[in-house]
Formats: C-alpha cells, structure tokens, sequence
C-alpha cells in the first residue's frame, strides 16, 4: 500500500513523459497520479489502528545483505509520520490544481512535481535510515528545476542556494548516519532499533550534532534559514506551497525521528541550544515580517517564526509540547500553504506583490480576499482554527519545561497579528491605490476550489484537533518516555 | 606452458592488427568500426572462460583471480563504448581511423594486463602498453591543441614512469626479487635495515603512480590534456586510464606494502584531501565543459583515494564499486558531450543553453550523468559514494570521511551550472540537436549502466567484495 502510494507519482511521471504535450491530457495524468495515493492515504487514515504504537502497513523486504552493511526497504507509518504523510498526499493534489495555469514548458513541470511528492512520501514512509537518505535526496534536483525554470526574481540565484544548503546539510547528515550505524553496531539501518539502543552519552553529544544539521537547515533553523527567503519568494506558487507546506517539515520529522529518539542524551544536553535558537527563529522571523514590503516574502519569512514554534517544541519535549509540534506542522502546512497559493492568485491578477503598490483589492476580488483574510487569521492563532490549539499545546507544553522562551513565543503571538493583520488591511482594503487595480478579476472555479479544501481542513482540525492529535499520541508516549519526560 | 591466463589480451593485440590490416582493403568505414567493436567479444568470451581460475602463470607474471577478472571485464565495456562513441569523430582524422582504433584497443590490452600483474617488470610493460597508444590518440586531431595535450602526456608520462622505475629499482635493490608478494615479505626486515631507502620509494612510486590516477599535485597534465584530447580520447583517458591506475595502485600498495611498518594509507588519505578539494575549488570557475569534467575527474580520485586510505577490504571494495560506477557515469557524461559538440561545435558551457528544448533525451541524459558523478540517487553514484564514504566511517577516519562529504555537496554547484545552462536558458537557436546511431547506442548503454548500478549495487556489491578480498588473501 504505501510503496503503491510512493510509486504511484512515478508512474504518472513516466506517462507524462511519453504521452503527446495536450495540455488537457497532461493535467489529467497529473490530477489522476495525485488523486490516488490521496484517496489511498485517506484508506490508511480509516484503517489505522488507534492501538498500536508501532508502524502499521509495514513492507519489510531485505535489500541488502553483505558483509557490512544491512540494508531493508522499510516503509510503514505510525502515529507521527502518518498525519505528515497524508499532508503531504494533500498537497501534491492540491498543488496540481494550483498550477492549473502553468503554460511554460508544462509537461516537464508536472513531471518534476509528480517526482517531487513520491520522493516526499518516501521520506514520511521510510523506516531505514538509509532508504530514508535515499528518498532525502532525491527531491533536491526536482525542486532546484521548479524553482530555477519556472520561477520568478531572482530565480537562478535562489535555486542555486536551495541546492547547495540542502546537499551541505544533508553531507553532514550522512556522514552522522554513517557514524551512527557503525558505532551502534547493530548491523540495521532501522530507525525504530537505533531508537532503543542507549548510545555512549559522549557519543551522543557529538552524532547528535552531524545528524541535527540536516534537519535543521531544512527546518530552518536560525542561521541556516537564509535559502528560505529566496526559495519560496521565487519558487512558482505552487512550489511554494510545497516547500513551506511539506518540505520544511521533512526537517521537524526528521529531527523527531531521526535524531531526538536516536540520541536522547543529545537532546537534553543541547535542549537549551534548540531553545535558544527556536526563540531567535520565532522572534527573528516575525520582525522581519514587519518590515517586507513584498506579500511574498512576507508569508515566507512568517513561516520561519512558526517553525521556531516546531522546534521548541521539540526542544522541550514533553508529550504536550511534541503533540504540539506535530500539530503545528501539519497546520503550518495547510495554512502557509493557502497563504502562498493566495499570494500567488494577487500576483496574476494584479501583477504585482508589492504592498505598497497594492489596496482595496477585497472590493474587486472578495473571494480571494475574504479567504485571505481567514488564512491570515489562522496564521495568527484565532482559536476555532488550527494554528490555534498547535501553537496552544507548545506554550502550554513548553512553559513547565523553559518558562521564559515560552512567554516569550506568547508575545510573538502578539507581533504575527500584527504584521498580518497591517498586511491584509493594506492589501485588501482602504482605497484602490493603481487604476490598473481597478479592473481585475475574482478566482475562477478551479482558482478557489483548492483553497475551499485548504481552509475546510484549517478550520476541521480546529474546531476537532483530537482527530489529529488522536493519531499523532498513538506513537508520541513512546518517544516521550525515551526522552524520561 | 600455459598460454590461456593471457589469451584475453592476446586476442585483443590480435584485434587490433586485425583493424589495422583490414584498414588497407576496407573502403567502408564503418565495417572497420563494427570490426572493432564486435571483435570485443572474442577477449570476453576468453575472459569469461577464466571465471573462477585463481593461481600464478607463466614464471609469476601474470596472475588470476577475482580482482583480474572484473577489471578485464571492465576495460572491455569501456573500450567498447569508447569505440562507439568513437564513431562521429574519427570523420575529422579520417586517414587514421584504423590506427585509432587499434589504438584504443591496445591500450585497453594494456590495462587488462596492468590489473593482472603483481610482478614489477610486467607491471612496467603493461603501464607502457596502457599508455603510449594514449599519448598518440591524444595528438591525432592534429591541432595546435592537440599537439600540446599530446606532447604534454607523453613527456609527462615519461617523467612519472621515470619515477616509478626508480621507485621500482629501489624496491627491488631492498628485497632482491621482482615480485610483489615477496617484496611485501622481504620489506619488513629491509625496512629496519634501510628505512630512508623505503620511504624514498614510497614516495617515488606515488609520485610515478599518481601521474595516472590525477591525483594533486601530479594533476597538472589532466585539464590540458583533457581539454585539447578528441572527446572520446579524453572520455577513454578519465574513465578506463584513471580505472587501470586505480587498479595498479591498489594491489601494488596493499601486496607489497601490507606488512610493512609504515603507514602509506595517510599518504593517500592526504592526498585524496588534496585532489578532492583543488578538483572541486577549481572547478568552480571553469567554463569549458571538458576542463569541467577534468577537475570533476581529480576531484574523483580525491574521493576514490578514501578507498585506499581506508587500507582494509571494505575500503578496497568500496573503491573497486566506485570505480566501476564512475566508468558508466563518466562515460556517460563525455559520450553525450561528444553528441552534443559533435552539432553545435562547441563546447562551451554557455551554448548549451537550452540544450533541454533542443534535445529532450541528450541533456536528460547527461543531467542523469552529472547527478550521478554528484551522488544524488537514482544514480550508480549515490551508492559508490555512500559505500566509500562508509568504508571510511568504519575505519575511524572521520576527518577524511566529513571532508569527503563536504566537498560531494559543494561540487553541487559547478555540475548544476551545466544543468542550469540545458534547462534553464533559452536556447539561442530552436534547431533540434540529432545523435547518429552508435553515439546513441553508446550514451544508451552508458546511461542503463548508471541506473541499473544504482539498482543491483548489491549483488554488484558482492562482486566486488569478492575481489577485493582476492587482494587481501595470501
């Protein structure tokens, strides 16, 4: 089932590269391609078993065995990675009606997109550190083709600077892999194994540190956050939501996973660090925001202050705070998600995503704005929506643990509505700043249909979290347990 | 006495007069080729039948085992595909075709022996045989280029084998034999008698030997050479020369040097630091394909040099797979360079701008290549480096592994220029770009080879484990 849901965006990309360029057929392919490991994720979403902490679905087919090196494709799902998994398989659905409109060279576009979700869900699916690598990898040349062909600005110099913070991140990574693997001595790559052995406390204050970087720069994690900015201000729109929806998670699971449960010792010991820097990441990203002058950007640099929220979460560790975390990711995903795709609807008809040049845009566009309005006020935590309760559970998590970095995650609260509230107000409201304004256009069906999905899901898993949080604490005990918390 | 450990590289001499005789009578030319290339099949067959022998021949000359077999194995596919790619060019040195390719083909005769000899007068020959076929191939194009790449590898050449004699005679003055297995047992007792005179030769037949395999700072022949070389020369000089060098050095080091009290892994784990570091930083600026993909190749035996480094069967194995990875993705890369010059004339980064638009499978199929020689999966490259990198990790050589995976991620950014330029750019002209049909055949199988490395590394892997503990056994 979940190689199905792995392999199945593949297919499609290998239908896509032969099938005659029609531009009917090639959205098609690519809807149909995305649409079945969807309905497939939904199918294991009705069908896990609330009871069991360990991976279900599992696939555990021996790949390797030489001398060395043991090596097993193994794919399954548990508490933590299926709520990311299922974001994941919503997105890249999603992300194909966002594109809708692409008409530059979109046979290659859609190919890389396919490629791009399989490689993702293969990331959520795999339960080998190595196949986990493997999966890592191969999403980065996709993703620097998107954004480097069919980007906007500056778009060579962000997909260059993509490429590289990820390779360095994940070099380094992989070196820790391979420490980790050699002095654990278990002859397996299995996550699930590595995370029962107690590792030499000093070595654990090191591997915890070449295995983090990865992570962290795909997070990001202040300083390693810079790619950011430029990726998703010049990615395409739907790239864009892919990167801020699912990409950056890939950094917050891998650090749950791949690292914390791995290295505990490691964790307490560099928790204050994490601490530290989540409240720069928080702090940091939101006075930026206050201060861009481009719609875009400023979505862009809002997500690096919520994912300050994901790590200190993590950072903190107890059950709230990780259950938090989680949940914060899913719903950064879906809410940043919707804001790109919006920012990326003002762009194409207005031309322009200067904040300045913008005005009263709700009065010409209501849908656009109004929706718009409901992501912003779900980026800032309205409760009733799902930003809400995840940010909730991190304070409520984190205070007992570090009571300051928590206040001042609080305060930050504060700062978000600001800079989105001023952003909206000057966008979509006052007067109409441009005669050019004057005449554009409302969102087509296809335009505002993914967003209906986007906000629909924002505000489900915010009036009812415990559907999701049900999911994510089925495995969450365990780690939490490990972590003597 | 028993001809058949040898027949392999016998047929091959044999092959190569053949085309060379043939050559008088036969107008068509691409019979010649097809000659060459089918004939290929002879030495395989022959050394296919070798499978499983193991033992010394003909007075401890030549020798069978695992390690001999695959790389004769290897040389094969990669003259074959040398041969192929081979199949546009020869139109600009037309007279010669048939002595270039009884060229490659002696030279590959070379290599096959090189890996099957652990007796230094045979090693001596065979190096010879490897490489001077290679320094006229390099200056067959007769340009002013040409002459300098050639001239610049012979005299080159000549210096490192000066080198390597001496180190050779120093080796053979301390122990008073010629074979490696005993030099490796006399050594240690020779060593506590003269151990200036040992070092001397360390150093003297790194130098000779590091000649072949581009390691820094007996690099300086490669971009030259490599630039003003026809493509498929220098597609036949990075991947099956360096393959061969590789090949020499590894069972030199680990049969004559095993037991002996002096530590020639940091040697190469400094050197592979140097190569992997200055290929990749010089990389960075290149603007010519070719000079590219030479830095790319020194930056390549910095990384096959952990292998060495490592010093035990696993980095040994890990070497062997490395190698065999990067002959297919190398030749890969330099048969599609050799497709695409051979249409637009150039081989400047900048006009393959759009090369994407103009030819789809072309510039997808030297992305793939590229991504490879990054180690980025699905490609053979991904495993060879993580398989590398982990012989190095299981060794406790951290430092050399962290660098290693360093400069992989930073060498990023030079191959991803030459994607940027196929499909990031406009092309200047909408023309489509066409590929004759063996040039086809070879990138084909160049490009299967890649991918189905990556797929079956594992049983590729037991392969080479196999012959990598050939090495080690005794």
């Amino acid at each position: 089932m979940l190689t199905a849901i792995i392999l199945l965006p593949v297919v499609g990309a290998l239908i896509l590269a032969v099938i005659p360029p029609d531009r009917r057929l090639i959205r098609a392919v690519a809807v149909v391609f995305t649409l079945l490991p969807l309905l497939l994720g939904i199918y294991l979403l009705a069908s896990f078993n609330p009871g069991q902490a360990g991976p279900q679905f599992v696939e555990r087919v021996p790949w390797v065995r030489i001398l060395n090196f043991n090596v097993d494709y193994y794919v399954g799902v548990d508490g933590l990675s299926l709520p990311l998994l299922l974001l994941n398989l919503l997105l890249g659905f999603l992300a194909v009606l966002v594109s809708w409109n692409i008409s530059h060279r979109d046979r290659e576009y859609f190919i890389l997109l396919l490629i791009l979700s399989a490689s993702v869900s293969g990331v959520f699916a795999a339960l080998d550190y190595f196949l986990f690598f493997l999966f890592w990898e191969v999403e980065v040349i996709p993703m620097y083709l998107l954004i480097g062909i069919w980007g906007t600005g500056r778009q060579e110099y962000s997909a260059v600077k993509y490429l590289v913070y990820t390779l360095v991140g994940s070099a380094v990574m992989l070196f820790g892999i391979l420490w980790l693997y050699f002095t654990a001595g278990l002859g397996t790559f299995d996550m699930l194994e590595l995370g029962r052995v107690n590792l030499a406390r000093e070595f654990q204050a090191l591997v915890f540190l070449a295995l983090i970087f990865g992570f962290a720069v795909k997070l990001p994690v202040f300083p390693f956050h810079t790619w950011l900015p430029d990726a998703h201000t010049d990615a395409p729109t739907a790239v864009s939501v892919l990167l801020a929806g699912i990409l950056l998670k890939m950094g917050g699971y891998g650090m749950i996973r791949g690292v914390v449960n791995i290295a505990p010792d490691g964790a307490h010991m560099y928790a204050p660090l994490l601490v530290a820097l989540a409240v720069v990441n928080v702090l940091y990203g939101a006075l930026v925001c206050l201060n861009q002058v481009d719609l875009k950007r400023l979505v862009a640099f809002s997500s690096i202050s919520h994912m300050g929220y994901v790590l200190m979460g993590i950072a903190a560790g107890t059950q709230i705070a990780l259950t938090g975390a989680v949940l914060q990711m899913v719903s950064h995903g879906l809410i940043t998600g919707m804001l790109f795709a919006l920012v990326g609807l003002v762009y194409e008809k207005a031309h322009t995503r200067q904040i300045p040049e913008l005005g009263g845009l709700a009065a010409r566009m209501p849908v656009i704005g109004w929706l718009f309005v409901f992501a912003g006020l779900a980026a800032l935590g309205l409760p009733g929506l799902s930003g809400f309760i995840a940010e909730f559970l991190i304070f409520l998590g984190t205070f007992p643990v570090w009571p300051v970095p928590a206040v001042l995650g609080v305060i930050t609260v504060v700062i978000t509505a600001g800079y989105i509230l001023w952003a909206v107000e000057r966008v979509f409201f006052g007067p109409v700043k441009r005669v050019a304004l004057e005449s554009v256009g409302d969102a087509a069906v296809i335009e505002w249909l993914p967003l209906a999905i986007f906000a629909g899901m924002i505000a489900l898993i915010g009036v009812y979290p415990r559907w999701v949080t049900d999911i994510i604490n089925v495995t969450l005990p365990q780690l939490v347990a490990r972590l003597g918390g | 006495m028993d001809l058949t450990p040898i027949l392999p590289e016998i047929s091959l001499v044999g092959l190569a007069l053949l085309v060379i005789i043939l050559d008088f009578f036969i107008r068509r030319k691409e019979t010649l080729l097809f000659v060459a290339v089918a004939g290929l099949a002879v030495p395989a067959l022959l050394t296919a039948t070798l499978i499983g022998r193991t033992g010394s021949y003909l007075f401890d000359t030549v020798i069978l085992d695992p390690y001999a077999i695959f790389f004769k194995f290897v040389f094969l596919v990669a003259a074959a595909l040398v041969l192929l790619a081979s199949a546009d060019y020869v139109d600009r040195f037309r007279l010669y075709d048939g002595e270039y390719y009884a060229l490659i083909l002696l030279s590959a005769a070379g290599m096959m022996l090189m890996a099957s000899t652990r007796e230094l007068i045979s090693i001596y020959i065979a190096l010879e045989l490897a490489t001077i076929p290679l320094a006229v191939l390099a200056g067959l194009q007769k340009d002013a280029r040409a002459g300098e790449a050639a001239l610049k590898y012979l005299l080159l050449a000549g210096l490192s084998s000066a080198f390597l004699l001496y180190g050779m005679a120093i080796l053979f003055g301390l122990t008073g034999t010629t074979d490696l297995v005993g030099i490796g047992r006399g050594l240690p007792e020779a060593a506590g008698v003269n151990r200036g005179a040992l070092a001397m030769a360390l150093v003297l037949l790194v130098a000779g030997l590091g000649f072949k395999i581009s390691a820094v700072p007996f690099q300086f022949w490669t971009p030259d050479v490599y630039e003003g070389a026809p493509t498929p020369v220098t597609a036949y000089l990075s991947v099956a020369s360096k393959m061969a060098g590789f090949a020499l050095v590894l069972r030199f080091f680990t049969t004559a040097f095993a037991t002996a009290a002096i530590d020639w892994p940091l040697i190469f784990a400094v050197l592979s630091v140097l190569s992997m570091t200055l290929g990749n930083i010089v990389a960075f600026v290149q603007t010519n394909i070719k000079r590219l993909l030479a830095y790319s190749s020194i930056a390549a035996a910095g990384y096959i040099m952990i292998g060495l480094a490592s010093g035990t069967d696993l980095g040994a194995s890990g070497l062997i797979f490395f190698l065999l990875s990067y002959a297919f993705t190398n030749l890969g890369a330099f048969i599609a360079v050799i497709a695409i010059s051979e249409q637009i004339g150039s081989d400047d980064i900048a006009d393959y701008a759009g090369l994407a638009r103009r030819a789809p499978l072309l510039a997808f199929a030297l992305t793939f290549c590229l991504v490879s020689l990054l180690g980025i999966p699905p490609t053979a490259g991904f495993v060879a480096k993580f398989y590398l990198f982990a012989g190095a990790v299981q060794q406790g050589l951290l430092w050399l592994a962290v660098i290693g995976v360093i400069n992989s991620a930073i060498s990023a950014y030079y191959y991803i220029k030459v994607v940027r330029a196929m499909y990031l750019l406009e092309p200047k002209t909408p023309a489509p770009v066409k590929v004759s049909a063996p040039v086809a055949l070879a990138l084909l199988a160049s490009v299967a080879g890649v991918l189905l490395v990556f797929v079956f590394a594992w049983p590729i892997i037991g392969v080479t484990e196999a012959a990598s503990r050939s090495l080690f056994l005794r």
